[in-house]
């Protein structure tokens, strides 16, 4: 339930876990793996992102009704950015100049 | 504090955390046009995109971004004191901190567009771009300028919420019974840092 309290050492622990995937991002960003790089960025901040809702929002210890809520959030997020992109990957675009 | 159309405190607390959550579903679609303009856009001109991310100041980005999440455990560790009790002023600490870290990250970004003014790279009558594609630079710096100006705004917003918190706070307004503004306030402020950490890789960390 949300009245659940978490120990100051789990807020810490999570904390130094952010830092280090942030020291992470940085230090993949400096080897060169093409398009690999930005799928290692990403999936770092997604792991990140994991951390900061589960524990610093609470929601691993939230009612169910919020774990839908906070489903919805990031899944129409999810059709907003596949769904667009079908569009953009199938044609070709008109040429810039310059 | 329990108003009466609540059963009880705990119904009367997850009515708040879920209207919350429901602001910021509305809030992950508001950042979301402008992820899925970047991605689009990105996808198209990936070249341009790559130069022009090159003058970005990656360490004050790597910097903020320590800042931003430091300023996540000062928040999470006031609303932790809220429910086990702390005093008034231990709470109200830790939300001056939170919002100094916040002041401290607002800093930091207007030392880097004013470095962006000097150097022609705000986009408009003024862009100047040394070296091929122009217009994909400029398109990135348009998206720069739109994310982290509309991330910039909500950090502006949450320093204001976390002032008006801080001192309902210092006044000693939450207890473990009753916290329910400081923790939805919680929910806000991570969500931003949330923005943050994907706008850092994007916009600063094109290899």
């Amino acid at each position: 339930m949300s009245n659940h309290i978490l120990p100051i050492k789990t807020y810490v622990a999570v904390f130094i876990a952010l830092m280090v995937l942030l020291a992470a991002t940085v230090a993949i960003n400096r080897v060169s793996l093409g398009e690999l790089n930005i799928v290692a960025a990403l999936s770092i901040a997604v792991v990140k992102t994991f951390l900061v809702v589960l524990f610093f929002m609470h929601v691993r210890y939230s009612h169910r009704l919020i774990w839908i809520f906070v489903g919805v959030g990031f899944y129409w997020l999810t059709i907003l950015l596949a769904l667009s992109m079908t569009d953009f990957l199938s044609r070709t675009w008109p040429p810039l100049g310059r | 504090m329990l108003r009466h159309q609540f059963e009880d405190a705990s119904q009367q607390r997850e009515s708040a955390v879920l209207g919350m959550w429901v602001f910021l579903a509305t809030e992950i679609m508001f950042f979301g046009g402008l992820f899925a303009a970047y991605t689009a856009y990105r996808y198209q001109y990936g070249a341009g995109f790559a130069a022009a991310s090159h003058h970005l100041n990656m360490l004050l980005g790597a910097a903020n971004t320590a800042v931003l999440l430091t300023s996540s455990l000062t928040m999470a560790l006031a609303v932790h004191a809220a429910q086990v009790g702390k005093k008034p002023a231990h709470i109200a600490g830790l939300l001056v901190l939170t919002m100094l870290l916040g002041c401290a990250f607002l800093g930091i970004k207007a030392v880097e567009y004013h470095d962006k003014f000097v150097h022609h790279l705000v986009p408009g009558a003024s862009f100047v771009w040394e070296g091929t594609l122009t217009r994909q630079a400029e398109m990135f710096y348009y998206l720069y300028f739109a994310m982290t100006g509309l991330h910039a705004i909500h950090m502006l917003a949450g320093v204001g919420v976390v002032l008006v918190v801080a001192i309902l706070a210092a006044r000693g307004r939450y207890t473990p019974q009753y916290h329910n503004p400081l923790e939805i306030t919680g929910l806000y402020w991570h969500f931003v840092d949330i923005i943050w950490v994907f706008l850092f890789p994007l916009l600063y960390l094109i290899a």
